[in-house]
């Protein structure tokens, strides 16, 4: 039974990542910019949503008025900065959008503070019984349940919506979009945006879980990383899949690992070695799916 | 005329510390010495970002494991500097060979991000090893010293531990100086260029690449080594990938493939740290403005602001 | 005689389309031999497969008795088998002296010296001269490459194949995009090399080609439908109907 709460932990977690991988594979699949500051994105979400639930006592108005304002933050950054780095090299965006990481983790930390409290709604603060015996919190099911919406809201928008072909021809060859008419730069702001929005849902959600602090961006920009790159740079469909990959391998190579370990290793070395690989996990897999196929699972990339 | 101004430069720098104390300003020989041990290791990321156009997101590792090679060897009481060398240079240098030789199989982002992984997976290992602190960090209370006896230079002196910096700089400088226009530096440079049309040429450019590639992690070891002499601690957060990006700032603040590039971007950025540290608790803030009005507006670092053409 | 490259059943598919259909070819010791053949049929793969530059699906390779289908591109090149680019590729940074240097320095010796300046190597740097003068660049020595105009950019493109004397020498279009005299200049150039090099030259200019070529193969649909002597492959039915008959072409 634990497996089972284990693995829903996991899928839990993937689709959270899924949704700042979404915004981080668009951006980089479409525009071909690296941006560093897409944690920043999920931070700012994560603070405005405790900001906003501090005040008014609730959790879904701070998600509302989140998703609002970090998504037209989103535009606005983009219109305003990114934009001027579309065309320039890999490593002039990874110089700005760093300064960009160091501007809005002081900038959070001027407005808001270091930290600020979030908890999950009132109504979602008990467990569960799912099965006969397995209870789980109610709270990661209605994250579940978000999750999943998002998901597949945001595959239809991409499989059978205008802007989803857009976007996807976009992003498997952009000289041929732009030499089809398509206006590319409302269409990069519009995908920012999204990508913002997402970014702010995932961190009001993940906000009462993993603690609402300045700098918990940088963290999961490197989980979002490799959920792009195993999932191939471009795709949605890789972003989903990679990402609920990477959420089961990290938390269950956190949890199952251990027990592994502890049933065939002397208790130092279970309890140093654990944490150890459990965090390293996620990387030996990429590395693997990296050796198997270079291009990630569904390369967008024609 | 650049030359004089080379060793003007240099005579200041080795004079600096009684420079300091004349003008009661001795606090200020360890930022010096920070921004030396920093030059280097940003130099170290030049070779294999600048010239050899590899983004290579985990260089921190190399780093870290020299710091991390000489605090453990100190804290189980062998202190001689030679020792602490040897080591450093055998673990960057192993470690950088493997890492090496799996990464450069690779190209563009997945390159970034192989180097980022395994640079994260060194970080994590840190973090676990409660023998040497953990995640809470290693603190030394001996230094390297090298030599013995009356000629012996313990690295615990400041002034000693910051001249001796400063000769590898010097001697890290004066080697990237020959390397650019030797075969070596040609080939690399080429590479960069065009990887395919090297090779067809018959340049072994994943051999290249990867001698390259172990050379820096190997010097980027000995930033590290030195950085612990002078800190007297080493924190898992020095193999953190926004460490990397922080020398991967200063090379492009610096200017890529530039001798000097690594040198001028230490100096800017640890100086703007400390200037604007003393004046607001948020100087991470205004640093961000600063890197950001550098990429908008100087396109070759500023490095490339000084030069001639 | 063994035949300095022989190509047998060299097969290369892209998903379903089949680039490289089972090609046989041979290059003797100091012949100039033509790849003709439509837009599409294949050619530049086949020359990446022989090149390195492309792993081929089957088939084999043999180099100056070498089996060599599974080499880098750059064991090649040190052996003596070397590619030009149908897109010029040169080195944007350098001079056009300094692009030939590179080409020199790749077949003499390790490149694993960091201490002594190239520019010292007197032998090297004579060579990349000698280069420079045999393609006509002699005068535009010091120039960057980016400011060379586009038939100087091939001629170079094709000096930094020549500059290791390599036994054999894949010529991908060098005359593309070249204008007459140009194209005059680069015919000759080609002739001349056939004192030092045996060439494979694929290119879309057939009356050129018939100048030059001492065999003549046709590829088709990633097929060799016929391989012999100008006149008689001029003359060839099937190849007047695959390539030769096409209006543009005569």
């Amino acid at each position: 039974m634990l497996v089972v709460e284990q693995a829903l932990n996991g899928l839990q977690f993937g689709l959270m990542l899924f949704l700042l991988a979404a915004g981080l594979t668009l951006v980089f699949g479409v525009m071909d910019m690296i941006n560093l500051a897409h944690g920043s994105l999920y931070m700012v979400g994560a603070f405005v949503a405790a900001w906003i639930a501090g005040r008014t006592g609730s959790f879904a108005l701070g998600i509302a008025g989140s998703v609002l304002v970090t998504g037209l933050f989103g535009i606005v950054l983009e219109a305003g900065l990114l934009r001027t780095l579309y065309a320039r090299d890999h490593l002039s965006q990874v110089l700005a959008t760093f300064a960009l990481i160091l501007i809005l983790n002081d900038g959070v930390k001027f407005v808001f503070g270091t930290d600020l409290p979030l908890s999950a709604p009132a109504a979602f603060d008990g467990p569960v019984e799912l099965l006969p015996g397995l209870s789980y919190p109610s709270y990661r099911l209605l994250i579940l349940g978000v999750g999943i919406v998002l998901a597949v809201l945001l595959w239809l928008l991409v499989q059978k919506t205008r802007l989803g072909a857009l976007v996807r021809a976009g992003a498997s060859n952009r000289t041929m979009a732009t030499a089809m008419g398509v206006d590319i730069p409302k269409l990069f702001t519009l995908v920012f945006g999204i990508g913002a929005a997402l970014c702010a849902v995932a961190g009001a959600f993940l906000g009462p879980l993993l603690a609402v602090q300045v700098g918990m961006g940088e963290n999961i920009l490197i989980l979002a990383f490799v959920v792009i790159v195993i999932g191939g740079i471009g795709s949605i469909r890789g972003a989903l899949v990679g990402a609920i990959l990477v959420g089961c391998v990290d938390t269950l190579g956190r949890t199952a690992l251990q027990h592994v370990f502890r049933a065939f290793l002397p208790p130092q070395w279970a309890s140093a070695a654990g944490p150890a690989v459990a965090s390293i996990a996620v990387y030996v897999f990429m590395a693997v799916v990296l050796a198997f196929r270079p291009q990630g699972l569904f390369p967008a990339r024609g | 005329m650049r030359r004089a101004a080379v060793i003007v430069l240099a005579v200041l720098a080795a004079a600096l510390p009684w420079l300091l104390q004349a003008l009661g300003l001795d606090f200020y020989l360890s930022l010096a010495n920070r921004i030396v041990v920093a030059a280097i290791a940003a130099t170290s990321l030049n070779l294999v970002l600048g010239y050899g156009g590899l983004v290579s997101f985990g260089h921190a590792a190399f780093v870290g494991l020299g710091a991390y090679a000489t605090g453990i060897l100190v804290s189980e009481g062998v202190t001689s500097g030679w020792a602490h060398l040897g080591a450093t240079l055998l673990v960057a240098g192993v470690a950088a060979l493997l890492i090496g030789a799996i990464s450069l199989r690779t190209r563009g982002v997945y390159f970034i991000m192989i180097t980022l992984a395994f640079a994260q997976m060194l970080f994590y290992l840190a973090n676990s090893i409660k023998g040497y602190g953990g995640d809470e960090g290693l603190n030394i209370r001996a230094r390297s010293v090298l030599g013995a006896g009356a000629f012996a230079l313990d690295l615990k002196n400041p002034v000693v531990c910051y001249e001796a910096a400063l000769v590898v700089l010097a001697l890290v400088l004066a080697a990237l100086a020959r390397f650019v226009p030797s075969r070596f530096g040609r080939a690399v440079l080429a590479i960069r260029d065009d990887d395919l049309r090297a090779e067809a040429l018959g340049f072994p450019t994943y051999r290249l690449k990867l001698v390259l590639f172990v050379a820096a992690g190997m010097l980027g070891g000995v930033a590290g080594a030195l950085g612990v002499n002078q800190q007297g601690y080493v924190s898992p957060n020095v193999l953190h990938w926004t460490q990397s990006g922080t020398f991967m700032v200063m090379v492009i603040l610096g200017g890529v493939a530039s001798v000097w590039g690594g040198v001028i971007g230490a100096v800017v950025l640890l100086l703007l740290q400390e200037v604007l540290g003393a004046w607001t608790e948020y100087w991470a803030f205004w640093t961000g403005w600063v890197l950001l009005a550098a990429v908008l507006f100087a396109r070759r670092g500023l490095a490339g602001l000084f030069a001639a053409r | 005689m063994a035949a300095l490259l022989e190509v047998r059943g060299l097969v290369k598919r892209f998903g379903a389309l089949v680039a490289t259909d089972e090609v046989d070819l041979d290059v003797q010791a100091g012949e100039v031999h033509a790849l003709i053949g439509p837009n599409g049929a294949g050619k530049t793969t086949l020359v990446a497969q022989l090149g390195g530059q492309l792993a081929s699906d089957r088939g084999t390779i043999v180099f100056d008795g070498a089996a060599i289908t599974r080499w880098t591109a750059h064991r090649r090149a040190q052996r003596g088998l070397v590619r030009s680019f149908q897109v010029t590729r040169l080195f944007g940074s350098a001079s056009a002296h300094a692009n030939v240097a590179l080409a020199v320095q790749a077949v003499s010796g390790s490149s694993l010296r960091a201490w002594r300046p190239v520019a010292l190597e007197r032998a090297l740097q004579a060579r990349a001269h000698a280069v420079l003068a045999e393609i006509g660049l002699g005068a535009r020595a010091d120039a960057p490459v980016d400011a060379l105009s586009h038939g100087e950019r091939r001629a170079l493109e094709v000096g930094m194949a020549l500059a290791s004397r390599p036994r054999l020498v894949l010529l991908d279009e060098p005359m593309a995009g070249l204008g007459h005299e140009e194209s005059t200049r680069m015919e000759a150039l080609v002739a001349s090399l056939r004192a030092t090099s045996a060439v494979l030259l694929i290119e879309h200019d057939v009356d050129a080609v018939f100048r030059l070529a001492d065999r003549v193969s046709v590829l088709v649909g990633g097929r060799v439908i016929t391989t012999g002597a100008p006149d008689a492959v001029r003359r060839d039915p099937t190849v007047i109907a695959a390539y030769l008959g096409e209006a543009d072409e005569l």
